[in-house]
């Protein structure tokens, strides 16, 4: 049972998990009655983003639910602090059934945090590629600003941005957002 | 600067950290604070537990329940000092409201009649009445169910209790999932501004001087570093000083306001702030200046009668089972040797003990106290029951129902 809004990152887990020979597998999105399908399911773990704002939603359901026979607990075996804080850090929660005995849950749990470091790491550099792409968007404006009004070539406009960046003690982008604005409230167009 | 990491979760009632950090509070007391947001309570704890921060702003009762071994993995857990008092209101949907008294302003200035009120409506209503509360094991929720069990309502009975996220309770009004809820502000003044809801109690008219968020520590780390300790409860000490003073509401609602923090806009903070709460859309704001206080009245100091009658109120709805070894364990999650080993010698007020019989001022009265004049606001109970921690079986004999 994995709980997740991400549909991507729900999918690397699920893929880790079949491939690792678990077949059983539920995604369950945390919205709505999401407490109602977890508890018709009856899961042996719960696997859920420490993220989430609805972990509460889903702890206060372990509490007082009748359906599940047995009661569930947070991660494995408390004596494991490092993989605990493995966890915490990837940011993945697991929740167990009482009494499913710890070396099949610690295979799943590895596997959750790899993939949620994974699936972490994979975000991240999105997140790089796609701020250094607007970056370069901002440098090419400011470049062809520089180019229409002061009439310089391409290299010469770069050069100019990256002596004022490095004079000011400042990034080239900032100095090329400084300019873009200024620009526009000149009434400029670029 | 000695580093230091406390998590929290983004309610006008972080107020106190947040000033700490951006007024340079805990700078001047050479803390390079960190402030981790986290989005649900159970995160809260996991990260105060495991070790991922040093602290966390807590509600008083998870720490409690947390050492009491009620809350997933039991650790021991210390809350030397109060981050605010009060803060909290239940807004129900405008149709609930409908069936109780129809100025809101009568409604919160009489709890009784409108605990009455409420469980008619409750028979009146076209289903059990959904209610969000933020955590199990919250003060809103200790609230909520001792305003009710005076008017004869079971609310594990006669109530479907949901735990929902603060943040989320607004969207699960606006469709239709819950017919109330009791949070922490901002979020009932959200609901209002929308139209969705109006505010009909506040916890500062059902205990006026209600226990909320508490600074958690891990027992054993805060024993370990009683300098580091120390230096960070004067900062929020001062923290909490500049944050109850009236002069800097607007600059504190604005703090609030960024998405950083509660990311909520700034006119839905003030309310609380400033006491000054529109209980239902386009209507005046009523005064409550004791909606949520930081620091007059030694507010941060942790009495140890409060954190007993958060016990005693786990007993009676059955969360915890009662023992003398329960009842120590509890009262001395709040850690009020700490509180004055801390701020001896800053001039702050000090209560000269650490227990006192709870709700029986109901005036501002002058109290035993070391150095400066300490004041205490008034603490009843809306019901006028009187808690006296040196007896808690007679307390929770007398709230049975007959």
């Amino acid at each position: 049972m994995i709980v997740d809004d991400t549909g991507l990152r729900a999918s690397v887990l699920e893929e880790g998990l079949r491939e690792a020979g678990y077949d059983d597998i539920h995604i369950v999105p945390p919205r709505g009655a999401f407490v109602a399908r977890i508890e018709r399911m009856a899961p042996d773990v719960v696997l859920m983003d420490l993220g989430s704002p609805s972990r509460d939603t889903l702890e206060e359901m372990l509490v007082v639910s009748r359906a599940l026979a047995r009661p569930i607990a947070m991660f494995v075996d408390q004596s494991d602090d490092d993989m605990i804080g493995a966890a915490i850090d990837a940011g993945v929660s697991a929740y167990v059934v009482d009494g499913l005995r710890k070396e099949r849950v610690k295979p799943i749990l590895d596997l959750a945090i790899r993939r949620f470091n994974a699936f972490a790491r994979m975000q991240s550099e999105l997140d790089e590629a796609r701020s250094a792409l607007a970056e370069r968007k901002t440098i090419d404006r400011a470049k062809n600003i520089l180019m229409t009004s002061r009439n310089l070539s391409e290299p010469d406009a770069y050069a100019l941005l990256r002596s004022t960046a490095m004079n000011q003690g400042r990034r080239i982008v900032e100095v090329a957002e400084a300019l873009i604005t200024a620009s526009d409230l000149l009434g400029g167009r670029a | 600067m000695t580093p230091l990491s406390v998590a929290y979760l983004p309610l006008a009632d972080s107020a106190v950290l947040v000033a700490a950090k951006e007024k340079g509070f805990a700078a001047a007391h050479d803390i390079d604070l960190a402030l981790v947001r986290t989005e649900s309570w159970a995160t809260l704890r996991d990260r105060l537990v495991y070790g991922q921060v040093q602290a966390a702003h807590m509600l008083a009762p998870l720490a409690i329940a947390v050492t009491l071994g009620l809350s997933q993995h039991p650790a021991s857990l210390s809350a030397p000092f109060k981050l605010n008092v009060n803060g909290n209101a239940l807004a129900m949907a405008t149709d609930f409201a409908a069936a109780l008294d129809p100025d809101p302003a009568r409604r919160i200035a009489d709890p009784i009649a409108a605990a009455h009120d409420f469980a008619t409506a409750i028979g009146l209503h076209r289903r059990k009445p959904v209610i969000g509360i933020v955590h199990r094991y919250s003060s809103h929720a200790l609230m909520l169910r001792y305003w009710l069990g005076y008017a004869g309502i079971d609310p594990d009975r006669d109530l479907a209790l949901r735990v929902l996220p603060p943040s989320l309770m607004v969207e699960a009004m606006r469709g239709g999932e819950i017919d109330g809820f009791m949070a922490g502000e901002p979020w009932s003044s959200v609901a209002v501004q929308e139209g969705l809801a109006e505010i009909v109690a506040v916890g500062a008219r059902i205990w006026q001087r209600g226990v909320e968020k508490v600074l958690a520590f891990r027992t054993d780390w805060m024993e370990a570093r009683p300098e580091l300790v120390d230096r960070l409860l004067v900062a929020l000490d001062r923290a909490a000083a500049w944050c109850d003073d009236p002069a800097n509401r607007e600059e504190l609602a604005e703090l609030l306001a960024r998405p950083a923090y509660v990311g909520r806009a700034t006119e839905t903070i003030l309310p609380a702030l400033s006491g000054r709460l529109a209980l239902r859309a386009a209507d005046h704001p009523v005064e409550l200046p004791d909606m949520m206080i930081f620091h007059r009245e030694a507010a941060a100091f942790p009495w140890r009668s409060q954190a007993l009658w958060i016990y005693s109120q786990m007993v009676r709805w059955g969360m915890a089972e009662p023992s003398e070894q329960a009842e120590r364990q509890a009262a001395a999650v709040f850690s009020s040797d700490v509180y004055r080993r801390a701020l001896a010698g800053t001039g702050a007020p000090m209560p000269g003990a650490s227990m006192k019989v709870e709700g029986a001022l109901t005036t501002p009265t002058a109290v035993g106290s070391h150095r400066a004049d300490l004041t205490l606001g008034p603490d009843r109970f809306f019901d006028g029951r009187i808690f006296d921690p040196a007896d808690l079986a007679a307390y929770l004999e007398g709230l049975r129902p007959r």
